[in-house]
């Protein structure tokens, strides 16, 4: 055989028209029928697919107890692409990319049916070339991951058989995929983190937040650090208190199972809001590799300390039966399989301080819900007032703190608050806001957090989302709240369609504060 | 979205545009727009209309304020009438159709310059005729980045047509070549680059030394000759230009010392793929809308050295797009000349 080049002569870094399109590869899904597989990854394929950043040769493996054959799974997966894809349907796309659907049915304990997986695999490599590169990803509940990671194992799926099969001398990859939740306190998070390590090395283990994606983690990085008018003032010299908000509208849906002794907290302060917590108050990374950003946000969150007295410090709710919207909703304990007697908090607040030089005596105001008001999320950093107000009292009065605002979700963007003449002979100053929006539609084309997480799984890139260390230093913040709140007794009830608790309230009344109504 | 706003002018000034345009604003309730850029569209009246449409679709991706110029020299009297329209259906884009007539109509720089987006980068685009040194045009020296098409300059040219004819479409690029600035860029390049992202991914992985590459697309295809040029200042090796009946360019291949590395698109839909010691493969590799193209130009507004250097290496003349072949192709539309 001829001497192989590994230089590609058309590829130049000033040749930015061309995507990084990931080589020859596989993905495998387990839990292929469950919504986050039906709404979010096969769209999130097609549509990677129809921006032309797969391999000709990809393929699309789903894994489930369903007594299905290649084309059965191929109409799911045409029916979900129709249903939820961002892009426009095209048949041509739809045609390169079905060529390449399997479908293995078989329970998670059933040893010839991953063996069959292997087979299919195999035949995929030489029908398809997919060089023997392939992810799993496990979209099942977590308490199936041990035993799908040791089924993998055992039936010799984690290493790849013969890497001379292979056109190059690259060694083909094998990669695992795990959804939050990480473990439900620290001891179960280094336990998961243990039997995942068990049967893939670290930098084959991608941990997924998809609530995080990397274009917004980008985008708070690129506003902090890219900018001059921000940085100076984002410090305890000019900042009064910083709010970090993540509402939702909807209840809990049919995950009553998954979320019952789960909680708000452990469900999304854990992870969504300690991460933007993180990357709001963390200094400037040296570079922004995954490693470089990872060394920020853990150095951070290791100055990251609770309130001394939980009990004022912080607060949780169960929604009640209430309007919302428009609609009459059933509280949270009328919820289908949801036990009359459950304390699981659907609402939860907690201030944090940041014990370092830039934020000491700032505090951290998180909050995360379900059934508030409306779905948002947001970062809110409030500003000091004025030192001097060199006005008539009463030309002040409706004049707020400054804001500075990162929309998340939705319509993610920037706004600011600031005090605004009011037109008009008398001085008056008002609040006014100035939005950025990332544009309407502009959201639209810029891929979704599934999508840009799927090809840095395929791509190898380092992934910029949670590091088990980051993981672990979470659960630490959390865990003694957690344990606070199992003494203590029921949490309180709020009406679905408020903004929470007036525990949660009487939590920022205490310090002088109220929360913003996102 | 708000019902759009249209406010028609007739016989008015750039600044009496502007005040149209800030109270068409006030009226839609939205005083602060967010625009990213200016895009100026130099087209005439039939291809106003297929322009406009696609750029419109682009700035769904990239907000901007559309500047349509149409200019009719004709007439002693220089007159400016305008339609300024916001808030369409068309995407959040402000539109300013601007016709200058008489003499006015060569002072077309004089209307756009109180209509630019203050502080934001502008771009051109001629989607026909373009002038012959974009960068010294009046309006395109205003801009960051100036778009031209040359399969829309070469409208009506024939493959029997003899060299050196002006809209033959290797005249037109070498005339770009010729006239290149830091900015200029032209849309059968962009066409290429679903084209050379699959070449450029087939080599990604180890592969055996190239030895010779192949185009093959229907006459007269300025896509084509760009990507030989391209493949043949990359690669080093001789680029071998083949004709076929089309659509647009319908075959690229590597030869290696192994055997060939080749795609083949012949319905201008969907493409095979084959490789050395590879099953062969579908690709998805459908022409793209003219909307598609305007918005990867607006993505990146930064000199394309990469399009500078494959023109420099087209004029440079090894190779050859003249007008040989014999079928030539039924009536090629502007927007269908290209890959």
């Amino acid at each position: 055989m001829t001497t192989l080049l590994t230089q590609n002569p058309l590829r130049d870094p000033q040749d930015r028209r061309l995507p990084h399109i990931a080589g020859p590869c596989g993905l495998v899904i387990f839990g292929v029928t469950g919504d986050l597989s039906r709404k979010k990854l096969m769209p999130a394929v097609y549509d990677l697919a129809n921006r032309g950043l797969l391999p000709p040769s990809f393929a699309l493996v789903g894994f489930a107890r369903r007594d299905w054959a290649n084309q059965d799974f191929a109409q799911v997966v045409y029916e979900a692409v129709k249903e939820h894809a961002r892009t426009p349907f095209r048949d041509e796309v739809w045609k390169q990319l079905a060529e390449g659907f399997r479908f293995v049915p078989g329970d998670f304990d059933d040893d010839a049916a991953f063996e069959a997986l292997r087979t299919t695999i195999e035949e995929l490599d030489k029908e398809r070339g997919t060089g023997g590169n392939h992810a799993f990803y496990l979209a099942v509940p977590p308490k199936f991951f041990p035993e799908v990671l040791q089924q993998l194992k055992k039936h010799g799926l984690t290493q790849p058989v013969d890497a001379s099969q292979d056109m190059g001398a690259v060694t083909p990859w094998r990669r695992v995929v795990i959804e939050k939740p990480f473990g439900h306190d620290l001891a179960s998070a280094r336990e998961l983190n243990q039997i995942v390590g068990e049967v893939f090395p670290p930098w084959s283990v991608f941990r997924i937040d998809h609530y995080l994606g990397k274009e917004t983690v980008q985008n708070i990085l690129a506003l902090r650090f890219a900018n001059e008018m921000f940085e100076p003032i984002w410090n305890r010299g000019y900042v009064d208190h910083v709010q970090i908000t993540m509402a939702e509208d909807i209840g809990i849906g049919g995950r009553a199972g998954y979320y019952d002794g789960i909680g708000a907290a452990r469900d999304v302060i854990q992870n969504h809001l300690i991460q933007l917590l993180a990357l709001t108050t963390m200094e400037e990374p040296v570079s922004f590799d995954a490693r470089d950003l990872r060394t920020e946000k853990l150095k951070v969150l290791s100055a990251v300390r609770l309130p001394s007295d939980l009990a004022t410090g912080t607060a949780r709710g169960q929604y009640s039966a209430g309007w919302q919207g428009g609609i009459y909703v059933p509280g949270y304990l009328q919820e289908e399989g949801i036990p009359a007697t459950s304390r699981t908090d659907t609402f939860a607040a907690v201030k944090l301080d940041v014990d370092t030089r830039r934020w000491a005596g700032v505090p951290f105001y998180l909050r995360a819900g379900k059934r508030l008001g409306r779905r948002v999320t947001e970062v809110a950093v409030v500003f000091q007032r004025a030192p001097h107000l060199p006005f008539a009292a009463t030309a002040t009065e409706e004049l707020g703190q400054n804001a500075l605002v990162i929309r998340i979700q939705p319509d993610e963007g920037v706004t600011v608050r600031f005090g605004s003449k009011v037109p008009g002979s008398a001085l008056e100053v008002r609040d006014v806001t100035m939005d950025f929006a990332y544009g309407k539609a502009f959201t639209e084309s810029s891929p979704e957090a599934y999508e840009r997480l799927i090809l840095d799984v395929l791509l190898g890139d380092p992934p910029l989302f949670p590091h088990h260390e980051e993981v672990e230093r979470s659960w630490e913040i959390l865990d003694p709240i957690e344990d606070f709140w199992a003494a203590g007794g029921a949490p309180d009830p709020y009406p679905a369609g408020s903004w929470g608790p007036l525990s949660a309230d009487a939590m920022l009344a205490m310090d002088g504060r109220a929360w913003r109504r996102p | 979205m708000e019902a759009s706003v249209i406010i028609t002018l007739t016989d008015t000034s750039a600044g009496k545009v502007l005040a149209a345009l800030m109270e068409a604003r006030r009226r839609a309730g939205n005083p602060a727009m967010g625009m990213v850029l200016t895009l100026v569209v130099v087209t005439d009246e039939d291809g106003y209309e297929s322009a406009l449409l696609a750029a419109g679709e682009a700035a769904r991706e990239h907000p901007c304020r559309i500047l349509v110029l149409i200019a009719s020299p004709r007439g002693d009297t220089p007159r400016l009438d305008a339609d300024v329209s916001i808030g369409a259906d068309e995407g959040p884009a402000e539109t300013i159709v601007l016709r200058l007539t008489g003499p006015l109509a060569g002072h077309a720089d004089s209307v756009v310059v109180p209509l630019l987006v203050s502080d934001a980068p502008v771009v051109v685009w001629w989607p026909g005729e373009a002038p012959l040194r974009p960068h010294d045009d009046a309006v395109g020296a205003m801009a960051q980045r100036r778009i031209t098409d040359t399969a829309g300059q070469a409208v009506g040219y024939q493959p029997n047509q003899p060299p050196g004819t002006p809209n033959e479409p290797r005249s037109v690029l070498i005339a770009h070549a010729d006239s290149y600035a830091p900015g200029d860029t032209d849309l059968a390049w962009t066409r290429l680059t679903p084209w050379r992202s699959l070449l450029a991914a087939a080599l990604d992985s180890p592969h055996p030394p190239i030895v010779g590459a192949a185009v093959e697309a229907e006459p007269g295809n300025p896509s084509a000759a760009l990507l030989a040029a391209w493949l043949s200042w990359r690669l080093h090796v001789p680029v071998h230009e083949g004709e076929s009946s089309g659509p647009g360019i319908t075959g690229a291949s590597l030869q290696t010392e192994d055997g060939e590395i080749a795609i083949s698109r012949p319905d201008g839909v969907l493409a095979k793929l084959s490789v050395p010691g590879r099953p062969e493969r579908s690709v998805a590799l459908k022409r793209r809308e003219l909307a598609e193209l305007v918005a990867e130009e607006l993505r990146r507004l930064d000199p394309d050295e990469i399009y500078a250097e494959t023109l420099e290496q087209l004029a440079g003349g090894a190779l050859g797009l003249s007008g040989r072949g014999k079928n030539p192709p039924a009536a090629t539309a502007a927007a269908g000349a290209g890959s």
